[in-house]
C-alpha cells in the first residue's frame, strides 16, 4: 500500500466509523473518530499513522525557540577567556583555512572578544551570559548543549536544514513528520501551529518552506498565527454575518454533503463534513486562544507582556496556552540575531526581547506539571564566527550553542564543548540529525523508523544520519 | 480531430467482450490475481526486484561505496555468476538461505539493518529460484512493447480490451457509463479546467447521435482553455514561479513561458518539440523567439540573492538542481540521489551524476544574484525593430553622404585655420594679489566689491609668481583675495580656462563677470572651466577667491585659440607626420564643426533612443544564454569545496543507449544541451513516453498506471497494466508525440466514461481502483476551484495569457519576507478574475487559497499533488473574500436569471454549480435557509450592506439588497459544497 492509499484507508475508516453511528442532519462527524478508531495499545494521545511507540515516550509535545538570524554563541552560553585574550589579533589560519566563510570572504580574519560577560548559575555552575538575567534563574532547568554544528551557512537553507533535515527544499518540517507520527490532542485546533515575533536586529526572511508538509499531505503543515490582522487567515466571518448566520451556512452545507454522501459512497464526503465542523471551531476557539485576556496579572507579570501584543513574550505564553489545548508542535520565530554589526549591543537588545518570556515559559510549564512531557527547545540556525566582521560577528557553523528544557532532557548540564577559541565544535560534536533523533527518541518515536516513501525511496526527518545522545536523556 | 491512419481503430463503438477476451487472453500475462503463493509464476522484474531492491541493493547494489563484501545484486551477473543464486537449487542459494537464516551472523539483512522481508517476500525469492531464476532488465529500461490486439474493424478501443481482460481475469466487468451530465462536467474539468457551460451540458445530454460524444470532446479540445489546463499540470512539473525562491526570494521576469506552454499545447505541438525547445531551444540553429522563451525552462529553478552566499557553493546546487529535475520532469527518474554517492536502486553512478550536469555546464549564470530578463521579440516586434533599424540605416547614410562631403572640404578648412593658429599672446603680467580682506560684518562676500574690484587700478596690488598649472595654497584665513594679471594677445582670440578655487570663486575679463562659482570646497584643479575672448592687444583678467573657513587655495590654467589643445596639436604636425587615429580625430572635430552633421546626430540619437524605449516595453523572461562551458567534476560527497575530483564531460547515464552520432560526434566537439533534448526526446528512450503518458493518464483517471510519478525506477512500482501502459507509450511515439491526441484517444475510451461510483464488489475487491473498473472522483486542483467559483459567478475574466495577476490576499501576508519589506497590492477591474493559473506564484509565501487547496510552492519538480482535505479549505471558501464575492455575483445571475419561484432559482443554481437538477430533500434545507435570512437581512439591513460590499465589483443600485443578501448565503453553500469542488 503506498501512502496515498494508508491515508485513504484512515479516512475510510473514518466515514465507516460515522455510517455506522447512524449520523444524520447535523450530528456530524468529528476529528475523534479518527483517535477512537486507533489502536488501543497506542499511548494516551497518539492519533497520527504510528501505531505504537518505538522507545516510552517521555514527551508529548514540542515547543520550538527558533533564535533566527543565528544567535552568537560567544555572547550567550560559550565563554572564551582565551577569545578575548587575542582581541584584534589574526585568528589563527589553523582554524579557517578551507572553511566556508559567508560575508568575510577575502577579508582579514582578526579575533573578536567576546562582548557580554558570564556567570557561573544554579547548583552545577552553568555559565551563562549576564545578558540573559533571567534564564540565569532557570540553569537548573537547562539542558545546553555546546558543540552544535549544521551543514548550511546561509539563512534560508539553514532554516530549511534545521527544520526538515534537509538542503533540498520540499522535505516536509520537524512539526508535520510529528503531526503525521503522532496527530495532535485538540479537535478545535491546527496541530503544528507557527508563531512570529520580530525587533532586535535585522529581520532576515522567513519563508513557509520552514513550516510546510513537503511530500506529506497539506493538513500537516504548520498554520501561522498572526498577531495583527485575522489571527489565522480566514478564521473571522465576512462582514455581516454573525456567528449564528455563519452557523447556518455551515449547516446547510453540511446538510447537502450528507445527502450526496449517501448516494456515491465517498469517504472524502465525511470528511468534508468533519472538516467544517472543525473550521467553525476554531472560528471560535482561535479568537478565544489568541485573546490573553482570560490570564491573571500574575502570568502576565511573569511573561513581562501586558497582553496580546505580538512580542516574543506573549507568543511565549500563546505556546503555553496552544500546547494546554492539544496542540502538537508550537514553533515561535524570533528575528533579530543576524549581528554582523554591533554583536555587543545587538545580542544585549535582542537577548532582552527573549529571556525573560523563555524563562517564564518554562517556569509556567513546571508549574502547571507540563513540563516534563514538553520539550522545549532553544536554537539558531548556526552560530556566528570568532572572527570579527567589524563590530559585530559572521555566519558560523561548525560549533555553536543551544538549549533544551523539559522533555526528559537531562536538568542543569552541559554537553559538549569548542575549542578555546570557540570556532569548532570538539567535544561530543552534535549534528542537526543527532538533535532531531534524540528529540524524537524523547517522543517515543525511533527516527530510522518514522519514515514515508516519496520517489522510491523511504524518507525520514533524519535523512540517513543522526544518532540518539543518550547522555543527555534522563 | 482526424486521426492518423494507422489508428482508425472503430474503438469508439460497443464490442462484444467476450469474443474479444477469448481471442487476446493467450497473449497477455495476467498476474493481478493473488493465488496460492506456493505455486505462483514468478515475474522476476514485477515480483522479485522490488523484494531484492528494498531489502539488499543498499548493501548491495550499484553504490560501489557501500558495497558489501563485493557482491551486487542489481545485475545479472552479480546475481547468478557470483554463485548466491544456484538457478532451479533453493537449498544451494545463499540469497534465500541468508534470508531465512535465524543465526545473527549469517542473516540478511543483517539484524541492525531493522527491515526483514515478510513470509510471503522470502516464498517469492524462492518460488523464483525453484523455477529457474530467469532475470530481467528493469521494465522501463527496456524498449515499451506494442501488446496484440484485435484490429478489426469493429474491435472495441485497445485501451478497453487491454483493461477488460484483467478485469475479465479477476471476474469484474466494467462498471456502466456515468450519467450524461456528469460526463460533461467531468470532461469540462478534465480538458479546459473550466466547469461546462450548462447550455452545452443540456444539449449533450439531449443529443442521442451516436458520435455526440465525440463531438462534445471535440468542442473542448477546440477550446483555448485546454492549453490552459494543460497548463496547470505543466506548470508544477517544471517549477514555474514568479520569485526567485531562496532568502530574498525576488520577482523574475517569467510570464511568456507560461505563455509559451498554453500555446503550445493548443498548437499541439508535439511533446518531442516542446523537450528539445525547453532544454535547448537556444542551441536550435536559427532558434526562434518562441524557442528561445522555452529555454528559460532551465533557468526556472530557484536562485539566490544572499548577501554572503558564495556563488561556487550556489553553481553547485543549480548543478544539482538541474540533473535532478530534469531527471524527474522527463525521464521519471530519481537522478538526484546519486549526487553524494551512487545510487541505492538505480545503476547510476555519482560519475553519471556529474557528467549529466555537464550538460547544462554551458549555462551563463553568476551563482549569486537574480539572472537577467530578456526582451520577447516575436515577429510584429521584430517589424517595428526593423523600421526602427531601416530608419536609423537612412539617417546613418546620410551621415555618411555629410561626412564624405566633409571630408573632401579638409584641407580648405584646415588652411582657413592657419590665421587662428596664428594669434599668439605677446606679453604677460604675471599674477598681483591683494588679499586676505575680512569678510567681518558682510552678508554675501562674493557679491560685495571692494576696492580691489570697484577700481582696480588704483587698488595696493603686490605681485606674486604662481605659475599656472599648479594648486597654490593661500593663507588659511577666512577672507577675500584678489588676483590680477594683464595678457596681450596679437589677435582676437578665444580662451579656454580652467580654475580651481577654495572656496568661491568669481572672474572678470576686461571688467566683464565671465565666469563665478559660489561654493565651499578644498581647492583642485580643474575644478571648474568655462571659454571666454581675449582681444586684440592688452586684456585685463580678475579674479576673486572668497575663503569662508579654514584653507584657501587657487588654481589657473588657460589656452588660447579656438581649438581644443588636442586638435591644435595635431594641426601643428604636418599631415604626413600625423597617425591614422589623429587623422580619425582631426576629421572628427571637423564634422562637429557642421550643423547639418550635428543636427542628423541628433536624429539618429532620438532614434536610436525611441528604439531602446520600446525595447523596454516589451515582455521579458529569463532564456538560457549559452557560453564557453565551466569545468564540471566530480564533487566527492556532494562538497562544493572539494576540487580534487575527476573532471568530467557530458554524458547520458550508460546503462542507456549512448547519445545518437548526431553532429556532435561527426565534428568531433563533445555532446551538448541540444544533444542531450534530442537524446530524451527520441523514440529510442524508454523512458520519456511512458513518463508522460503515465501522467496524462493521472489527468484522466486520478493516478498513474504506474507509481509513484517521479520514479519508473527500481524503487518504484511496476504498472499493474504493464501493456496498458506500454501500448500507450508506443501509440504517443508512433502518432509523432501528439499530446492533443493521447488525450483525446483516453477520454474516448470506455473505461473513462464509466460512474465513478463503485460497487459494494468494487470497494470489496479492488478499493484502490487498481483494475479501473470504474473512473475516480477527486477534488478540482486549487487553481480550479477557483475557477470554478468564478465561472458559476459570471465573475471570470478568459483572458489566455500575459504577466501575472494579484487577486485578493490578506493584508501582512508577506510580511516575513525582507530585502526588500514588500507588501502586496492587489490588481483592480478584471485582474482581479482571471483564472488561477495566472495568480502571482510566491515561492516562499505562496498565495494562502491556492496553498490550501495543496497547490504547490514549486521549488522542486511537483508531479503529484496531494489531495487533501483540511479545515483550511473550508475557511478559505467561507471566508475568502473571492468566493464571498463569488456567491454575491452568483446570487444576482440567480436573480436575474433563475426564473420566477424560489424553487426554480434553486434548481437554476444547481444547474449552474453542480450541473444537475436540486432534489427535493436538499430543496427543503436551503428554502428554510433562504426563509431564516430574509427574515433576519429585513431587520438587519446593515449587515446586509456589509456582506454585498465584499468585493471590488459593484453592488447593482437595481437589486433589493435584502434579497440579494439572502440569495448570497445560499450561493455561499452551493459553492461550499463538496460535490462543486469535485470532479466525479
Amino acid at each position: 500500500m503506498n501512502f496515498a492509499e494508508q491515508i485513504q484507508l484512515l479516512r475510510r475508516r473514518t466515514f465507516l466509523g460515522q455510517v455506522g453511528r447512524g449520523v444524520g442532519g447535523v450530528a456530524l462527524a468529528s476529528m475523534l473518530a479518527e483517535s477512537q478508531a486507533a489502536d488501543a495499545v497506542r499511548p494516551d494521545g497518539w492519533n497520527g499513522a504510528l501505531m505504537q511507540p518505538h522507545f516510552p515516550a517521555k514527551a508529548k509535545r514540542v515547543i520550538f525557540l527558533c533564535m533566527a538570524g543565528g544567535m552568537s554563541h560567544l555572547e550567550t552560553f560559550d565563554h572564551k577567556p582565551k577569545l578575548a585574550e587575542m582581541h584584534g589579533q589574526p585568528m589563527p589560519a589553523s582554524y579557517t583555512a578551507g572553511q566556508p566563510i559567508a560575508q568575510l570572504q577575502n577579508s582579514e580574519l582578526k579575533c573578536f572578544a567576546p562582548q557580554h560577560s558570564f556567570s557561573q548559575c544554579g547548583e552545577s555552575g552553568l555559565e551563562i551570559a549576564d545578558v540573559f538575567p533571567h534564564l540565569q534563574k532557570q540553569a537548573g532547568e537547562l539542558c545546553v548543549v555546546r558543540s552544535m554544528t549544521t551543514n548550511a551557512i546561509n539563512h534560508d537553507p539553514a532554516h530549511t536544514f534545521m527544520n526538515t533535515g534537509s538542503l533540498i527544499s520540499g522535505r516536509p518540517s520537524m512539526g508535520a513528520w510529528l503531526l503525521y507520527g503522532l496527530g495532535k490532542e485538540t479537535t478545535d485546533l491546527p496541530g503544528f501551529v507557527v508563531l512570529t515575533s520580530v525587533g532586535g536586529g535585522q529581520s532576515q526572511p522567513i519563508a513557509a518552506r520552514q513550516w510546510h508538509s513537503g511530500f506529506l499531505p497539506s493538513k500537516y503543515q504548520g498554520v501561522q498565527f498572526h498577531s495583527q490582522g485575522d489571527p489565522v487567515l480566514y478564521v473571522r466571518n465576512p462582514a455581516g454575518v454573525d456567528r449564528d448566520r455563519q452557523h447556518d451556512i455551515v449547516n446547510a452545507t453540511n446538510q447537502l454533503n450528507q445527502i450526496h454522501g449517501s448516494l456515491v459512497d465517498d469517504p472524502e464526503v465525511a470528511t468534508r463534513i468533519s472538516q467544517y465542523e472543525l473550521a467553525f471551531r476554531m472560528q471560535d476557539s482561535i479568537p478565544a486562544l489568541v485573546d490573553l485576556s482570560d490570564e491573571t496579572q500574575a502570568t502576565l507579570d511573569l511573561y513581562g507582556t501586558p497582553g496580546a501584543d505580538g512580542s516574543f513574550a506573549s507568543n511565549c505564553l500563546l505556546a503555553r496556552r496552544l500546547i494546554e489545548r492539544g496542540v502538537r508542535f508550537v514553533q515561535l520565530y524570533h528575528r533579530g540575531w543576524d549581528h554582523h554589526g554591533g554583536v555587543k549591543n545587538g545580542v544585549a537588545t535582542t537577548a532582552k526581547l527573549v529571556d525573560q518570556g523563555t524563562a517564564a515559559l518554562i517556569t509556567d510549564l513546571k508549574n502547571r506539571g507540563l513540563l516534563e512531557d514538553t520539550i522545549v527547545v532553544f536554537t539558531g540556525e548556526f552560530g556566528r564566527t570568532p572572527m570579527a566582521q567589524g563590530s559585530g560577528r559572521d555566519h558560523h557553523i561548525k560549533g555553536f550553542s543551544m538549549f533544551w528544557a523539559g522533555g526528559g532532557f537531562k536538568p542543569g548540564m552541559t554537553y559538549g564543548a569548542t575549542d578555546e577559541l570557540g570556532y569548532n565544535a570538539v567535544e561530543n560534536v552534535l549534528t542537526v540529525h543527532d538533535m532531531h533523533a534524540t528529540m524524537l527518541h524523547q517522543l517515543g518515536i525511533d527516527h530510522k523508523k518514522l519514515t514515508v516513501r516519496f520517489q522510491g525511496r523511504d524518507y525520514r526527518l533524519t535523512d540517513v544520519h543522526g544518532n540518539i545522545v543518550n547522555e543527555i536523556v534522563a | 480531430m482526424a486521426l492518423p491512419p494507422h489508428h482508425q481503430l472503430s474503438y469508439f463503438q460497443g464490442e462484444d467482450m467476450r469474443l474479444l477476451i477469448r481471442s487476446l487472453a493467450l497473449s497477455i500475462v495476467i498476474c493481478f490475481t493473488t493465488v496460492n503463493a506456493q505455486d505462483k509464476q514468478v515475474d522476476f522484474d514485477q515480483d522479485v526486484r522490488p523484494i531484492l531492491s528494498n531489502y539488499c541493493f543498499e548493501c548491495h547494489g550499484p553504490d560501489q561505496e557501500s558495497r558489501e563484501a563485493d557482491l551486487r545484486f542489481d545485475t545479472q551477473d552479480g546475481l547468478l555468476e557470483s554463485g548466491v543464486v544456484r538457478p532451479n537449487r533453493p537449498d544451494n542459494s545463499d540469497l534465500l538461505q541468508r534470508m531465512l537464516s535465524n543465526d545473527p551472523d549469517l542473516q540478511m539483512p543483517p539484524p541492525s539493518k531493522e527491515k526483514r522481508p515478510t513470509a510471503e517476500e522470502i516464498q517469492t525469492i524462492k518460488n523464483w529460484i525453484s523455477s529457474g531464476a530467469h532475470w530481467e532488465t528493469h521494465w522501463s529500461f527496456t524498449p515499451p512493447k506494442r501488446p496484440a490486439l484485435d484490429e478489426s474493424p469493429n474491435a472495441a478501443h485497445p485501451i478497453d480490451q487491454l483493461i477488460q481482460i484483467r478485469l475479465a481475469a479477476n471476474g469484474l466487468s466494467p462498471s456502466p457509463a456515468a450519467d450524461r451530465a456528469t460526463l460533461a462536467r467531468r470532461l469540462a474539468f478534465d480538458l479546459t479546467g473550466l466547469p461546462p457551460d450548462y447550455s452545452q451540458v443540456a444539449k449533450f445530454v439531449a443529443d442521442d447521435s451516436p458520435n455526440a460524444y465525440q463531438r462534445y470532446v471535440d468542442q473542448l479540445l477546440d477550446s483555448p482553455h485546454y492549453g490552459e489546463r494543460m497548463a496547470i499540470y505543466w506548470l508544477d512539473v517544471v517549477r514555474f514561479a514568479d520569485s526567485n525562491g531562496y532568502h530574498s526570494d525576488e520577482p523574475r521576469k517569467i510570464a511568456p513561458f507560461r505563455d509559451y506552454i498554453i500555446d503550445s499545447f493548443n498548437q499541439d505541438v508535439p511533446y518531442d518539440q516542446m523537450i528539445v525547445e525547453h532544454l535547448a531551444g537556444d542551441l536550435l540553429p536559427n532558434a526562434t523567439v518562441r524557442q528561445k522563451v522555452a529555454s528559460g525552462f532551465n533557468m526556472l529553478l530557484q536562485t539566490t540573492n544572499e548577501g554572503g552566499a558564495q556563488a561556487k557553493e550556489y553553481l553547485a546546487k543549480y548543478a544539482a538542481d538541474r540533473v535532478r529535475n530534469t531527471g524527474t520532469i522527463f525521464l521519471g527518474l530519481t537522478l538526484g540521489c546519486a549526487e553524494c554517492h551512487d545510487h541505492k536502486f538505480d545503476p547510476f553512478t555519482t560519475k553519471e551524476f556529474y557528467q549529466f550536469a555537464a550538460f547544462f555546464a554551458d549555462i551563463q549564470e553568476q551563482g549569486v544574484g537574480n539572472p537577467p530578463a530578456h526582451p520577447v521579440i516575436e515577429p510584429d516586434d521584430q517589424q517595428k525593430l526593423e523600421e526602427f533599424d531601416a530608419q536609423l540605416a537612412e539617417l546613418k547614410g546620410k551621415a555618411k553622404l555629410v561626412s564624405d562631403s566633409l571630408a573632401q572640404q579638409m584641407a580648405t578648412w584646415e588652411a582657413a585655420l592657419a590665421a587662428e593658429k596664428a594669434a599668439q599672446l605677446t606679453a604677460d603680467s604675471g599674477w598681483s594679489i591683494i588679499g586676505p580682506i575680512s569678510l567681518d560684518g558682510i552678508d554675501n562676500p562674493l557679491q560685495h566689491a571692494w576696492p580691489a574690484e570697484s577700481d582696480p587700478d588704483n587698488a595696493d596690488w603686490e605681485t606674486k609668481i604662481l605659475a599656472d598649472g599648479q594648486v597654490h595654497a593661500l593663507p588659511e584665513t577666512p577672507g577675500v583675495f584678489y588676483l590680477r594679471r594683464t595678457v596681450t594677445a596679437s589677435a582676437e582670440t578665444p580662451m579656454q580656462v580652467q580654475l580651481g578655487s577654495d572656496d568661491a570663486v568669481k572672474v572678470w575679463v576686461n571688467g566683464k563677470v565671465v565666469h563665478q562659482n559660489d561654493v565651499r570646497r578644498g581647492v583642485a584643479a580643474n575644478q571648474d572651466q568655462f571659454s571666454t575672448q581675449l582681444n586684440a592687444g592688452a586684456n585685463s583678467i580678475l579674479v576673486k577667491i572668497v575663503n569662508y573657513s579654514g584653507g584657501a587655495g587657487f588654481y589657473f590654467q588657460a589656452e588660447t585659440g579656438s581649438l581644443p589643445t588636442a586638435i591644435a596639436a595635431i594641426l601643428q604636425k604636418p599631415s604626413s607626420d600625423r597617425s591614422e587615429e589623429e587623422r580619425q580625430q582631426l576629421a572628427e572635430y571637423h564634422r562637429s564643426q557642421s550643423d547639418e552633421w550635428n543636427s542628423l546626430q541628433t536624429e539618429i540619437e532620438s532614434a536610436e533612443s525611441q528604439r531602446q524605449q520600446f525595447v523596454d516595453s516589451l515582455p521579458k523572461t529569463l532564456m538560457t544564454v549559452s557560453t564557453q562551458p565551466r569545468t564540471m567534476r566530480i564533487l566527492a560527497r556532494g562538497n562544493w569545496m572539494d576540487d580534487s575530483g575527476e573532471e568530467v564531460q557530458p554524458a547520458v547515464p550508460s546503462i542507456f543507449q549512448s547519445l545518437n552520432d548526431t553532429a556532435a560526434a561527426t565534428d568531433n566537439k563533445l555532446p551538448n544541451r541540444l544533444d542531450l533534448a534530442h537524446w530524451i526526446a527520441s523514440n529510442q528512450n524508454p523512458l520519456t513516453a511512458r513518463v508522460f503518458v503515465n501522467r496524462l493518464w493521472k489527468l484522466y483517471f486520478g493516478k498513474g498506471l504506474a507509481e509513484p510519478l517521479d520514479d519508473l525506477g527500481a524503487q518504484g512500482t511496476r504498472p499493474i497494466q504493464p501493456e496498458l501502459l506500454d501500448w500507450l507509450a508506443i501509440e504517443f511515439m508512433e502518432s509523432d508525440w501528439d499530446v492533443r491526441h493521447m488525450v483525446k484517444t483516453i477520454v474516448m475510451s470506455q473505461a473513462y466514461q464509466q460512474t465513478s461510483i463503485r460497487s459494494e464488489q468494487l470497494a470489496k475487491v479492488d478499493p484502490y481502483n487498481r483494475l479501473l473498473a470504474r473512473q475516480a472522483s477527486y477534488r478540482l486542483d486549487a487553481e480550479m476551484v477557483r475557477d470554478n467559483a468564478l465561472a458559476v459567478s459570471g465573475l471570470l475574466v478568459r483572458t489566455i495569457g500575459g504577466e501575472s495577476v494579484k487577486p485578493y490576499q490578506p493584508k501582512g501576508y508577506w510580511r516575513h519576507m525582507n530585502f526588500p519589506v514588500r507588501e502586496w497590492q492587489a490588481d483592480d477591474g478584471d485582474n482581479l478574475y482571471r483564472r488561477g493559473l495566472y495568480t502571482w506564484w510566491q515561492r516562499m509565501f505562496l498565495h494562502p487559497s491556492m496553498l490550501a487547496f495543496d497547490a504547490p510552492s514549486r521549488e522542486e519538480c511537483t508531479v503529484e499533488r496531494a489531495r487533501s482535505n483540511t479545515p483550511q479549505q473550508a475557511l478559505v471558501l467561507l471566508n475568502d473574500p473571492t468566493y464571498v464575492e463569488a456567491a454575491r455575483q452568483f446570487a444576482r445571475r440567480v436573480l436575474t436569471e433563475g426564473g420566477d419561484t424560489a424553487e426554480a432559482k434553486l434548481n437554476w443554481a444547481f444547474q449552474m454549480a453542480v450541473a444537475r437538477n436540486i432534489s427535493s430533500e436538499e430543496q427543503t434545507v436551503l428554502l428554510e435557509l433562504l426563509a431564516k435570512h430574509t427574515a433576519e437581512f429585513q431587520s438587519e439591513s446593515n449587515s446586509a450592506d456589509a456582506l454585498l460590499n465584499i468585493g471590488a465589483s459593484p453592488v447593482p443600485k437595481d437589486v433589493d439588497k435584502v434579497e440579494l443578501a439572502t440569495w448570497t448565503s445560499v450561493c455561499r453553500v452551493i459553492l461550499n459544497l463538496h460535490e462543486t469542488i469535485t470532479r466525479r
